[in-house]
């Protein structure tokens, strides 16, 4: 299954200025505490780390737990240096991977 | 050990006040106080502890904004704001956030730097009973600051049957 990402990142920005950057995927981000139908306890599948690097340089990194919510929304900020390329790259449970990239120009 | 006083700001005390106050108890109620000590869950100290390891954690620098009541636990908008300058010489390392009553005391991590300009980070989480978050941030110079928030949750997360 692919997942479905969304980056919500100005296009623009001056530089120097504090940009927000808003993620969200879709994802279960199945707890591994609930029990199916059956009274089977439902196996534990999230999505556990979301680096982000602005032009190739580690920015922010977020550890996620069960208790975040069923498809993740992240909001961070940072500074806006150069133009060039924000990538998120989410990994989990079951190997799952999925990656995104945004670019912004500085002025 | 670790003990969490209670903000004026949002706590379900202070919701239950104000809403009896409106309701004609005007000064009646006001005689409890805002603000007590709990000890939290040994897990959740345990989490805690693990982070923060010798240091003191104080409170304040941080602010956790949370809802004093959520209908639905499974989506709770939260966000933590840390006061800092953001330089390179003064700026907030990591951000944990943390549940008293889920089954698992931790819920995020988060790592930044000078270059995040601002020390603030929104997600949404989900609660499985009324419950504490408290929210830790770990500041350059080696210090923990802290808050911590009551949410009154009225459905709980993780109760639905899976799809």
């Amino acid at each position: 299954m692919t997942a479905r990402a969304l980056i919500n990142v100005p296009k623009e920005a001056k530089r120097g200025e504090v940009i927000a950057i808003k993620t969200l995927i879709s994802h279960e981000m199945e707890t591994g505490f609930r029990y199916d139908n059956t009274g089977k306890l439902v196996p534990r599948d999230i999505i556990n780390l979301l680096v982000c690097t602005y032009n190739g340089v580690e920015i922010f990194r977020a550890e996620l737990h069960p208790a975040i919510s069923a498809n993740p929304f992240i909001e961070f900020h940072t500074v806006a240096t150069d133009s060039g390329k924000l990538e998120f790259k989410w990994s989990g449970d079951n190997g799952f991977s999925a990656t995104e990239s945004v670019t912004i120009t500085v002025i | 050990m670790v003990a969490h006083h209670h903000t004026k700001r949002a706590t379900r005390r202070g919701f239950l006040l104000g809403a009896a106050q409106l309701a004609g108890g005007v000064g009646l109620l006001s005689i409890f106080p805002c603000s007590e000590s709990r000890a939290l869950p040994d897990m959740v100290q345990a989490a805690i502890k693990k982070v923060v390891g010798a240091a003191p954690l104080r409170k304040g620098r941080v602010t956790l904004g949370l809802p004093p009541m959520v209908e639905n636990g499974n989506a709770v908008s939260v966000e933590v704001s840390v006061e800092s300058p953001m330089t390179a010489s003064d700026y907030v390392k990591a951000i944990h956030v943390f549940n008293e009553k889920n089954p698992q005391p931790n819920v995020l991590s988060v790592r930044l730097g000078p270059h995040a300009g601002k020390a603030r980070v929104s997600t949404r989480i989900r609660l499985a009973t009324t419950q504490q978050v408290i929210a830790i941030a770990e500041m350059s110079d080696g210090t923990f600051w802290s808050d911590a928030v009551d949410t009154f949750v009225a459905l709980a997360a993780c109760q639905e049957d899976p799809g």
